[in-house]
């Protein structure tokens, strides 16, 4: 934790081009399939959400927003009343819904609509066939994948108390059903077990959490939910984040370690696929090395991926932007990055681009609102919003992880017009 | 609180953004909270812009409430200025900052800046996208021009072909509407810059897409308006025309037919022949000749007869909907059984086209109440927005884009008009496609039992991935229909007791998705249905079961028949047709 206030950060403020946490909606829906995101706001977040996840076409939509009127605005409507109407006919549309999220927004925040006496008031009359929860997703409050930290944060209360006797690993953070089977596996041949996914599935598959918990958190955006697990006796194990090689074998000894499994039992399962992950590297690294990366500020995803780019792709990072340095979750990761990465926090998103054109990076890593701009003006992006959309966690996805970057370098080669 | 599944518009601000991006040199500062930066997407993605939308954000957090969001506001229309040095500036809300009510219009106007600063009061509560686009190109328009009006009592202005002769030059117009993001606009003011063109009549400013300030300014110059898109352009067209008396043409030219008369128009207001395009676009030859539409042959073409009556339910802005009713009815002899739009401001009209195609008007912004009535009128086909799409894909029933909302494959690369001549060239493929075609029509209707081409698949000449035909659920296949898409419907069905669950909408355990809504739809007067007669009801072909089975029911329950039999089905087909 050290480094951290060693580091030199850029800390600014002014336009921040970020999306807001309602945009978690967009994975967690297809997380929880029984799960269903009802945002309390205006139109502006209607169509935030379906301008994101529009393009697929729904037959059973698994989000709405109940949009405020003036009338709401003026006190004419009873708002608890007007929310229990759309809550009631929305459940009436969709019967099979375990769980109801409410997703407070900027307008209900600023007239500060009581989100969560509301769920607790619609939980009495709705358990057990629906509970209802609620956080913000607002933009005042969260930042894009902060979202799905407010969400499991929400969810916490609710997991049952644990009455194993002995160690249990929870991991933290949505990831592809995939990655969570190849977890599982190799948590199986270590012998480290039993190991519980939040969140699940289905969200009526609640986790248990207790003071045997351990935590390993394969998303770095989580803060609030790790603390809230914390608070109900769970330990955190400190780790990089299992991006490429390194990161995945420093997260899985984190918990190897607490489970005592032995350094060649350790090798013996993990072996064959860091090698594997090693040859599906060193295909790209050619593409990589070398090359100058520019992180703008999105998902808090940055500085553990800016990590696995220097450290195993042989990248230069110029800058690495975050929305928001939590040191409880990145310390890990960031005693590994180069003292020559510039690290900033927060945006001013005008001063940022200067220095992103000064620079001239070879590859610049940014929301989709910069990154055609950006590509007319002669620089090769990654759009960042993709990182959070793919299976990249673990051994396996090390390569794929690898080629998201190497791609529009390989593209920009292709492309004769 | 309205529970909004899918909302046909934006806030009023993003119309505002559109009328910004669309021009040259025109900054908008907009007071709203982080994360509303989310709508550059729309242009920098779902309209592939190569650049940032001029404008700039105060993306104030939770952390700024309790200080000054004012001077926010005013530091950023500074830094704005500084800068993008824009020739006029726009500034405004979005809904949040509604709320904490910094008047940010004012303070900017405050600021003594040497350039026009338009204040925007867009209520986000009340009013929606289109409005907030109409509002904004009408203050900035008049912003600019009101200093050139000619003071009052001036003389009428004088007829344009008296202008005209005088001046000896060409008749030119201004072309009214256009904006980003607008559905197709890019293609439709193309076109018909070209077929002014080919009239004599020239395009002097085309606004607000690709205008500049001094375009704006320059806008009297021209001798009439031509108001492409109404839901944008109608009032600062009105403004115009009372202002500097410069004529309106309000023909929108969707369809061949209206096409026609928007030639007739431009004619009559800008005194030119037009009668030798209109001759050659009315030429009955059979000749397929490129040089002008080619709908009118292609869809008295013996092919084309199968599209007779074909039911289809259209809804989308009014503009759109009125023109493609139009087109439906008269151009491809299509039967149209509803029409509907979510622009209020057009309900009127909209209600008077319904009542003399002799159906009901939709006037909802309500996807919900939408999905209602298409599921009502079982269509074979609809015409609407892409939330439609959402719709048809539920249902089953094939469905082509004609408005806004539209995502990004409705921004195509290949110049695609809906308006003139090629327009309906376009319309005429993309409103057939869906359609199964007339042989596999009625090879379906003799041998129900193929495995290949089974009953209720999607038409073959559109791909669906075999692993979606074979029942799975479909990963990405848009084009499925039938199938059932919620993996755990029927678990929680089984699971939960309320008995309202088994009745909901989508939730009944039938097998064909549109019989079973249908069915609820009319559940109170529904008696039986006996199996023999249920098992008939299947030979008919999926598109047109929803009506029949409709039909059959209501033609029993006005007779009194308690249980539908074979007989009652063919009965009632006697009385009401297909």
């Amino acid at each position: 934790m050290s480094a951290v206030m060693e580091l030199p950060v850029i800390r600014e403020r002014g336009q921040r081009e970020v999306f807001c946490g309602l945009t978690g909606i967009v994975w967690l829906h297809r997380k929880m399939q029984d799960a269903f995101f009802l945002v309390v706001g205006s139109r502006t977040c209607a169509h935030l959400v379906q301008s994101a996840a529009g393009v697929m076409i729904f037959a059973e939509p698994r989000f709405a927003t109940a949009i405020l009127s003036e009338r709401d605005l003026a006190g004419l409507a009873d708002a608890n009343e007007e929310l229990d109407r759309c809550v009631k006919q929305l459940l009436d549309r969709r019967p099979d819904i375990s769980t109801l999220f409410l997703v407070g927004s900027c307008p209900s925040e600023v007239i500060k609509l009581d989100l969560q006496r509301a769920a607790e008031r619609l939980n009495e009359q709705l358990m057990p066939r629906v509970r209802i929860l609620n956080y913000s997703g607002s933009g005042i409050e969260t930042t894009f994948t902060q979202g799905e930290d407010a969400c499991l944060r929400s969810m916490v209360p609710h997991l049952p108390e644990s009455t194993s006797a002995t160690a249990e690993l929870m991991v933290v953070g949505t990831i592809a059903d995939v990655v969570e089977d190849q977890f599982s596996r190799i948590f199986s041949q270590l012998g480290v077990g039993p190991v519980h996914f939040f969140p699940p599935r289905m969200a009526r598959e609640l986790p248990p959490v207790g003071p045997n918990t351990k935590l390993l958190l394969a998303q770095p955006f989580l803060g609030e939910t790790a603390r809230a697990l914390i608070a109900r006796g769970a330990t955190l194990l400190s780790s990089p984040y299992p991006f490429g090689v390194n990161g995945t074998t420093a997260w899985l000894k984190a918990a190897a370690d607490v489970w005592g499994v032995d350094e060649a039992r350790f090798t013996q399962v993990t072996a064959a696929p860091a090698e594997r992950a090693r040859v599906a590297l060193a295909r790209l690294r050619p593409w990589l090395n070398g090359k100058r990366v520019f992180f703008f500020p999105d998902s808090q995803l940055e500085i553990p991926l800016a990590r696995f780019l220097y450290e195993e792709c042989g990248a230069e990072l110029v800058e690495v932007g975050t929305p928001y340095l939590d040191k409880l979750m990145i310390a890990a990761e960031l005693d590994r990055l180069p003292a020559t990465a510039q690290i900033s926090e927060g945006q001013d998103v005008e001063k940022q681009l200067d220095r992103c054109r000064a620079a001239r990076p070879d590859l610049t890593v940014c929301g989709l609102g910069l990154a055609n701009p950006l590509e007319a003006e002669g620089l090769r992006t990654k759009w960042s919003i993709e990182l959070v959309f793919s299976p990249v966690h673990g051994y396996e996805q090390a390569g794929d992880l690898a080629e998201l970057f190497a791609r529009p370098l390989d593209r920009a080669q292709r492309l004769a017009v | 609180m309205e529970l909004t599944l899918w909302t046909y518009e934006g806030p009023p601000h993003v119309g505002a953004m559109r009328i910004a991006t669309s021009m040259k040199g025109v900054h908008y500062v907009l007071h709203a909270p982080q994360g509303d930066t989310y709508a550059d997407l729309l242009f920098t993605m779902i309209e592939r812009r190569d650049s940032r939308p001029p404008v700039t954000y105060t993306t104030f957090q939770a952390r700024d409430l309790g200080g000054d969001t004012a001077e926010l506001v005013k530091s950023a229309v500074r830094d704005a200025y500084e800068r993008f040095k824009p020739d006029a500036m726009l500034v405004g809300e979005s809904c949040t900052a509604e709320l904490i009510q910094d008047q940010p219009g004012s303070l900017a106007m405050g600021m003594s800046l040497p350039i026009p600063i338009v204040p925007l009061e867009l209520p986000a509560y009340s009013k929606k996208e289109n409005w907030g686009a109409s509002e904004t190109f009408y203050h900035l328009v008049r912003t600019l021009l009101l200093p050139l009006a000619p003071p009052a009592g001036s003389p009428p202005r004088e007829s344009v072909v008296t202008v005209t002769a005088r001046e000896n030059r060409r008749p030119r117009c201004n072309l009214l509407g256009g904006t980003a993001l607008g559905f197709r606009n890019r293609d439709d003011v193309r076109e018909i810059t070209r077929l002014l063109q080919d009239i004599g009549v020239d395009v002097h400013v085309c606004a607000p897409l690709n205008a500049t300030v001094k375009d704006l300014q320059s806008m009297p110059q021209a001798d009439f308006n031509v108001v492409l898109y109404p839901e944008v352009a109608e009032t600062t067209a009105r403004w115009l025309q009372k202002t500097f008396g410069q004529p309106t043409v309000r023909t929108v030219p969707i369809g061949v037919l209206a096409t026609r008369e928007f030639v007739e128009e431009v004619g009559k207001v800008a005194g030119v022949d037009v009668s030798a395009l209109l001759d050659r676009e009315r030429a009955g030859s059979a000749q397929v000749d490129a040089s002008r539409s080619l709908l009118p042959w292609y869809s008295r073409s013996v092919d084309s007869t199968y599209l007779t009556g074909k039911r289809v339910f259209v809804f989308g802005d009014a503009t759109h909907v009125m023109a493609a009713a139009r087109m439906a009815k008269d151009e491809l002899g299509f039967t149209v059984v509803g029409i509907g739009t979510y622009s209020r401001e057009y309900a009127r009209p909209i209600r008077d086209l319904a009542a003399a195609l002799g159906v009901e008007a939709l006037i909802s912004d309500d996807y919900l109440a939408v999905e209602q009535r298409v599921t009502e009128l079982a269509p074979e086909l609809v015409l609407g927005t892409q939330m439609e799409r959402h719709i048809a894909k539920r249902l089953g029933v094939p469905c082509a884009v004609i408005s806004a909302p539209i995502h990004v494959q409705d921004v195509p690369a290949r110049h695609s008009p809906q308006m003139g001549f090629e327009g309906a060239n376009v319309i005429f493929d993309t409103w057939v496609h869906p359609l199964m075609m007339g042989l596999e029509e009625h090879l379906l209707h003799m041998f129900k039992d193929d495995f290949e081409f089974a009953d209720g698949a999607t038409p073959s000449h559109l791909h669906a991935s075999p692993a979606a035909t074979a029942g799975d659920r479909p990963a990405r296949g848009e084009t499925l229909g039938g199938q059932r898409q919620t993996p755990f419907t029927a678990r929680a069905a089984i699971e939960l007791e309320a008995p309202e669950a088994a009745s909901a909408v989508g939730f009944a355990e039938e097998e064909d998705e549109m019989d079973a809504v249908a069915a609820v739809a009319v559940a109170p007067t529904v008696t039986s249905w006996l199996a023999p007669a249920e098992a008939e009801l299947k030979k008919i072909p999926f598109f047109v079961r929803g009506k029949v089975r409709r039909n059959t029911e209501k033609y029993a329950h006005e007779n009194g028949i308690a249980e539908i039999s074979v007989d009652t089905l063919y009965d009632a087909k006697a009385h009401y047709g297909r």
